[in-house]
């Protein structure tokens, strides 16, 4: 019985983190059809952010949710003024530039800090269910997860910004036309959408420890969830995670973490072999 | 300069070209320059495959290094078995051929869009690779090579003359090898263009719904020229197991970048582009690995921003067309 719980805050936890690493790549994707293969990068940085402002004697919390997104958010919008604005349009050349985006910060970090990895104890401590133990923190990822999609899809739902936001990404041009600059909502969105990719590099940081390879880790995962969900952007990445989550984190239980992913990557090629437009392209249309 | 695009001449400067290449450079190169240059041919030939399928029939595979590795493996494995390369090489051109037939089976016919298939080619790569890391141990043998995980199989034997496993060749044997895999390669790349087959292939690349349209069946091309391009960096994987050795690296998601980086620097819809984007790369990158402060990656991402912002048609093109420019303007 303790082992079911167990095994079932677990794949919570396995849940919560695809959703926290893929939402900001959800975001850019969906509302700007924007792929940026940097995203993993976004989370290093994030990570990065928490390690050094934790290290700087700043408190826990503000180090892992507050500075990340803030700083992410900021580089964000410089990386839209110079490669992404250049690009709009140009789906695979977009793809290409994000490309050689992740392997310049990659290697700018690797000559600032090294090749190392940095980390320190997630805070909360843990408790037990019967003779296991369990992290606090994993339970506040799971937490956090439900905030920030719950958040993304309020802003989206009932915000005057969110409302010109969706416009936007209808038709650029009718929005236009009422008197909307589409420069800066999509200026605005891809600093958003990096701002939450911070987050998530913040969260995660006390888990996995940071190095600067780190997003290569993530990228194809937080990649495959988002296009797995399809058009919607939270609704997708929700039910995408909760899918992918479960499959990899049971398949680690029965087998090996390795083998937990690959089984991750399998069902994902197969379930767009049955739903090429993903998840929310055939179910839950009108979601956001 | 209209008649220097002609296929007959390219065909015929590319063969002057190698012939130089393999006469000259085990000449003048030490062996390990030599080693490096062989590396480099085999690199050529992956950049080739991937200008060839992205190029002409507009399919982005972004794990073009899946069949690249699949190669390389198949060879060792079949190497170390049969203690003869002879039936190894076969072996090694067919398991890329099938694994393409079926991925490309799988996405054409199932009518995946461009950038869903970027998104499955990489996930099959990043499978591979994940794999292929986690065979450590004695449980991960097939007959008797072990896969060795992490470390891949350090002692893949050196391809041999044709049934006779005690004559090895040398690194200045495998290099003009090399060079004529390439050469080979070009030369039917290029001829298969000139086929009915090719000219399809590019209309779908202009247009795939004119194309389907017109009464073509879009999927079967697509197939073809896959499969085609999985040859030839299977091919590819073989010589580079000759020189270095196979390990999970051959599949990582840095050496999948590598090879799209080659074909955009180069051009994109050329054939000698892709080859020479990727020597040219390769020389910034082994340079960068040699200077102390500047970390090879961050040069390579810059170069590859730069290249997709200023030149993204490609040098080839780019160069092509600055040269008419010049020729035009010195002529009239």
């Amino acid at each position: 019985m303790d082992y079911a719980v167990v095994v079932a805050l677990q794949i919570l936890s396995g849940i919560a983190t695809l959703v926290i690493v893929s939402l900001g790549l959800a975001v850019v994707f969906g509302m700007m059809r924007v792929i940026n293969l940097a995203h993993g990068e976004f989370l290093m940085l994030g990570g990065y952010c928490a390690i050094l402002a934790h290290g700087a004697g700043i408190n826990v919390w503000i180090s892992v949710l507050a500075l990340p997104p803030v700083i992410v958010g900021l580089f964000g919008l410089v990386v839209e003024r110079l490669l992404i604005r250049r690009l709009y349009g140009r789906m695979i050349d977009t793809m290409l530039a994000t490309w050689g985006l992740s392997l310049a910060l990659i290697g700018g970090v690797n000559m600032a800090f090294g090749n190392t990895v940095s980390g320190f104890s997630a805070p909360l401590g843990s408790f037990t269910i019967g003779r296991f133990h369990n992290s606090v923190y994993d339970m506040f990822l799971v937490l956090a997860a439900v905030v920030l999609s719950f958040s993304v899809w309020a802003v989206l739902r009932f915000t005057p910004a969110g409302l010109i936001a969706r416009g936007t990404m209808q038709n650029s041009e009718m929005a236009a036309a009422l008197g909307v600059a589409p420069d800066r909502v999509y200026a605005a969105t891809f600093a958003a959408g990096a701002a939450l990719s911070g987050l998530a590099g913040g969260l995660i940081a006390p888990l996995s420890g940071v190095v600067p390879t780190m997003g290569t880790l993530y990228i194809a995962k937080a990649f495959i969830t988002v296009i797995t969900g399809g058009a919607s952007m939270v609704t997708g990445t929700l039910t995408a995670s909760g899918l992918l989550g479960t499959v990899s984190t049971v398949g680690t239980f029965l087998t090996t973490p390795v083998l937990g992913e690959v089984g991750l990557l399998v069902v994902a090629i197969v379930l767009l072999r049955l739903l090429p437009r993903g998840i929310t392209g055939r179910f839950l249309r009108q979601s956001l | 300069m209209t008649q220097i695009r002609s296929t007959g001449l390219q065909i015929a400067a590319a063969t002057v070209v190698s012939i130089t290449a393999a006469w000259m450079l085990p000449q003048i190169l030490e062996l390990f320059a030599l080693i490096n240059a062989t590396v480099f041919v085999s690199m050529s030939l992956l950049a080739l495959s991937l200008g060839l399928v992205w190029g002409f029939c507009g399919i982005l595979c972004f794990g073009q290094t899946a069949f690249f590795g699949l190669g390389g493996y198949s060879y060792a494995i079949a190497a170390i078995n049969f203690g003869d390369t002879t039936g190894a090489v076969p072996i090694a051109l067919l398991v890329p051929t099938v694994i393409a037939g079926a991925l490309g089976y799988f996405m054409f016919y199932g009518r995946i869009s461009d950038v869903y298939m970027g998104v499955i080619t990489l996930t099959v790569t990043l499978i591979l690779y994940k794999f292929a890391n986690s065979t450590a141990g004695d449980q991960w043998t097939i007959g008797k090579a072990a896969l060795g995980g992490f470390n891949g199989i350090p002692g893949t034997p050196p391809l041999n003359l044709p049934l006779q496993p005690d004559q090895a060749l040398d690194p200045r044997q495998v290099f003009i090898l090399a060079v004529i895999c390439l050469l080979s390669c070009y030369v039917v790349a290029k001829l298969i263009l000139r086929t009915r087959f090719g000219r399809v292939a590019v209309a779908i690349r202009e247009n795939e719904i004119r194309a389907e349209l017109l009464g073509y069946d879009v999927r079967r091309h697509k197939l073809g020229m896959f499969v085609l391009g999985g040859v030839m960096a299977g091919l590819a994987g073989i010589l580079f197991a000759n020189c270095v050795f196979v390990s999970p690296t051959m599949f990582s998601l840095s050496y999948a970048g590598q090879v799209i980086i080659w074909v955009l620097v180069g051009g994109v819809g050329t054939l000698i582009g892709p080859i020479v984007g990727c020597i040219l790369v390769q020389m910034l990158v082994t340079w960068a690995g040699t200077l102390p402060d500047i970390d090879a990656n961050l040069l390579l991402g810059v170069v590859f921003m730069l290249a997709v912002l200023a030149v993204p048609q490609g040098l080839l093109p780019a160069a092509t067309t600055a040269l008419t420019h010049l020729v035009r303007r010195t002529a009239g």
